[in-house]
């Protein structure tokens, strides 16, 4: 039997080579072309981070086709979707900068640390440049973060909260899909068209990032064109079962309850309230509405017949370019392609990754290369048209897209599943325009791109 | 006084919820001597017979003619379902109006052949195996079934409603004197509450009132001698877990219509039920069935406005303090017997 001696300072050596040796080939990529993951070969990666399971997972899977689609778009395959809309003319369907397009995908089971661990596998193992997707605030913050400090570019999916191009904003992270703020600023005018300007409102508020920045929002533009906000009560995340918050809605004195809540918190709530007949009650002389200031359209198959006449905010939709014309242009090259191949139409999800891709492709070539910094570059203050939310530009103080916001409504008698919300108005961008430095969205700093050399 | 009485109303439909996967939880434990993590899945199986009877109403195929053009531009065909063709208009829409009601008749044989076939082709393997093991492993069942039933329905939560004639709410307010609108309820919660005390009193009758029951209680406070007596109680613990499977199975049809199902539901209930377990006693029946009860009472209170302002983020914690307090002051649970998880 053979014997070990196994000391403090073996432990240390060895621990210090291995160390080292895993460290080089980063640092060897890093040195040669002053940036991370510098592709050698004649194909670029791209790192697809999005919920495989967990409850997002379906929505995940719709991020995921999209990015296929994007990718098989960029190497020149396909009818070639938004690329043939798309105001800029850099892309020619021969991959990135000459490079053909691969991915690899993550997993990040809509959390936070896992996230952050695939995120950093496919930049560490895989050689990922860039990194996009996720259906979370609390995700987008976590990998952002992650790749801010390794040094590769972050195209933000799905994420909502002021946060994330507020406090927790990062140079090398880019966020396409709206805000809280946004949702809010768009809502503020049409609840006050549908239901007057004396109105007193109940928040059930989910007791995370988005959940706080949403109510804040909402809270302040309804406040600000007269309503009065009752109460705003903070529901915990993990709860499935709304029935304890909703029953005292009805003798709180509101008429109007704001739900600010996500994926299965706003199935849950919006089913439990409509179960305690909120709709058919009135309360001060008035008929007791529902608000939900963010909607996806897997939410409103969640939530089915409830959704019915429910106001709400969303990013895009797959009719926009038929209802509202052509100043939405690529919506329906997109919507062709994604059906053609997928059999249904694309959600907001999906069409915000399928952007990211291509915006992050198209940047590269106008750089002329791929090293972070150039990217950051030349997506600041970046202005284009044709990816279907019309003219739109990545301000360079926070690297939030500024673009029109889309009021939607449930439908009450849709002729489909894939007709469950209908456009009410589509809010002009100057109506959605923030200052760099508002309240809402201070606290934080860009800080320098990092190449990760 | 009217929100006291609307948070007890709430407290009743959670806790019979609870009482009823608690219930299930015990029979299994106290019979077999299984602690049985799969039990929130077999809930959640349960939850989404009604779903796939739901859907299996709704089967369809297309008209001849088109109707339309699809989101494509396409041309569209009408869905026209099986149900109406083969029963008629009016009763093809009767059975997907009532299909969460008719899934109890459909769930139970589909809920006892799970439990049999949980038990004789997994558990029973087990038997003799340390708690840690027995947890390890259904909780691992839990997880396959989970993602089985996701594969097929995804994990997007799936609309199920209540029949016509069961939506909408109650004035309670108005029966008792209060103002309208002071104390509103939910039609089908209301009906959830009195199946739970029908399944619960069926459970209990038939432990107390048929032979078959009172052999298994005796299994229950001694095994071994009831099978010196020639008795084969493995057999009849076996019925058991598939009645208990059952009974976790209908509460969930039963539920589908108070939240959407999706895959993942049974593991919210999960931990929660066996907290009721614990407090109510490990093995004692009518200690899950009082302890489901008074955490869903404790945990509505604990929502209330009222009682969150004094106490910020009480209602995440109630019923993990109380569990504390009462193991506390009464290590068994509630109507813990002595001798059970006991060395």
């Amino acid at each position: 039997m053979s014997k070990y001696d196994v000391t403090r300072r073996g432990v240390l050596r060895t621990g210090a080579i291995a160390g080292a040796g895993f460290a080089l080939p980063t640092y060897l990529r890093a040195q040669e072309s002053g940036y991370l993951n510098a592709p050698t070969g004649s194909t670029v990666t791209l790192g697809f981070n999005v919920p495989q399971t967990g409850p997002y997972a379906d929505e995940g899977a719709d991020e995921l086709r999209a990015f296929e689609l994007a990718v098989e778009h960029l190497n020149g395959e396909g009818d070639g979707g938004m690329l043939n809309t798309f105001s800029s003319k850099s892309l020619s369907g021969s991959g990135i900068l000459g490079k053909k397009v691969e991915f690899v995908t993550g997993d990040t089971q809509t959390k936070s640390d896992a996230a952050r661990a695939s995120a950093k596998s496919m930049i560490e193992k895989d050689g990922a440049i860039m990194i996009s997707g996720g259906s979370s605030s609390g995700v987008a913050v976590a990998v952002q973060g992650l790749c801010q400090e390794a040094g590769v570019i972050f195209m933000a999916g799905l994420t909502h909260s002021n946060d994330t191009t507020g406090k927790d904003k990062k140079a090398n992270g880019f966020r396409h899909f709206f805000n809280a703020y946004m949702s809010a600023a768009a809502l503020a005018p049409v609840l006050k068209n549908l239901y007057g300007d004396d109105r007193r409102a109940y928040h059930l508020t989910a007791d995370y990032t988005w959940g706080w920045t949403q109510q804040e929002s909402i809270a302040a533009a309804t406040e600000a064109m007269g309503w009065e906000t009752v109460n705003n009560v903070l529901t915990p995340l993990a709860s499935t079962d709304f029935s304890s918050y909703i029953a005292p809605v009805l003798n709180s004195g509101a008429d109007v309850l704001v739900l600010n809540h996500y994926g299965g918190n706003m199935v849950n709530s919006l089913t439990n309230a409509v179960q305690f007949g909120l709709r058919e009650k009135q309360a001060n002389g008035k008929n007791f509405e529902i608000v939900v200031p963010l909607y996806s359209e897997l939410m409103a198959k969640g939530a089915g017949k409830n959704i019915a006449g429910i106001v709400g905010s969303q990013n895009w939709d797959w009719k926009l370019e038929n209802e509202m014309g052509d100043k939405y242009a690529g919506t329906n090259a997109f919507v062709k392609s994604f059906g053609e191949k997928y059999g249904f139409p694309p959600s907001q999800a999906a069409q915000t990754c399928y952007a990211q891709t291509l915006l992050y492709a198209d940047a590269a070539e106008r750089a002329g290369t791929f090293n972070p910094c150039a990217i950051v570059e030349a997506l600041e203050g970046y202005e284009f048209d044709g990816l279907g939310n019309g003219p739109t530009s990545y301000r360079a103080e926070d690297h939030q897209c500024f673009k029109d916001v889309v009021v939607v409504k449930g439908a009450a008698d849709p002729e489909d599943e894939f007709n469950l919300v209908e456009i009410v108005e589509v809010t002009p961008v100057e109506q959605v325009t923030y200052e760099p430095d508002h309240p809402m969205f201070a606290g934080g700093e860009l800080g320098q791109c990092n190449p990760g050399a | 006084m009217d929100a006291i009485i609307l948070q007890l109303l709430n407290g009743l439909d959670k806790g019979s919820a609870y009482a009823l996967i608690a219930l299930g939880l015990t029979l299994i434990f106290g019979t077999l001597g299984v602690v049985n993590f799969a039990h929130g899945a077999i809930f959640m199986i349960g939850a989404f017979c009604a779903v796939t009877l739901s859907k299996l109403f709704n089967l369809s195929h297309k008209s001849s003619e088109p109707s339309g053009t699809d989101f494509l531009g396409n041309p569209k065909y009408e869905d026209i379902l099986y149900v109406k063709d083969w029963f008629g208009e009016s009763f093809g829409a009767w059975m997907i109006d009532w299909s969460v009601p008719l899934a109890v008749i459909f769930a139970i044989p589909i809920m006892v052949g799970l439990g049999f076939l949980m038990e004789r082709g997994l558990i029973k393997h087990f038997y003799k195996r340390p708690h840690a093991d027995q947890i390890l492993v259904t909780f691992g069942l839990a997880i396959v079934l989970q993602e089985i039933i996701k594969y097929f329905y995804g994990a997007n939560p799936i609309p199920t409603t209540a029949p016509e004639a069961f939506r909408g709410s109650f004035d309670f307010g108005v029966l008792l004197g209060f103002d309208q609108n002071a104390i509103i309820y939910p039609y089908w919660r209301l009906v959830y509450f009195g199946f739970s005390a029908l399944i619960i009193g069926a459970v209990f009758a038939f432990l107390q009132f048929t032979t078959f029951g009172m052999v298994v209680r005796a299994g229950m406070a001694d095994r071994e001698t009831v099978g010196l007596l020639g008795i084969n109680i493995n057999r009849r613990f076996t019925i058991m877990f598939g009645i208990a499977a059952a009974v976790a199975g209908l509460a969930g049809v039963m539920y589908a219509p108070i939240n959407s199902p999706n895959y993942h539901m049974g593991m919210d209930f999960l931990v929660l039920s066996f907290v009721v377990v614990v407090v109510g006693g490990m093995g004692s029946l009518p200690g899950a069935v009082l302890a489901g009860f008074l955490l869903g009472i404790l945990e509505s209170f604990a929502s209330m406005n009222e009682v969150k302002n004094v106490l910020p983020g009480i209602d995440q914690i109630i019923i993990y303090l109380v569990a504390i307090i009462i193991l506390l002051t009464r290590p068994r649970g509630l109507m813990g017997r002595r001798g059970v998880m006991e060395e």
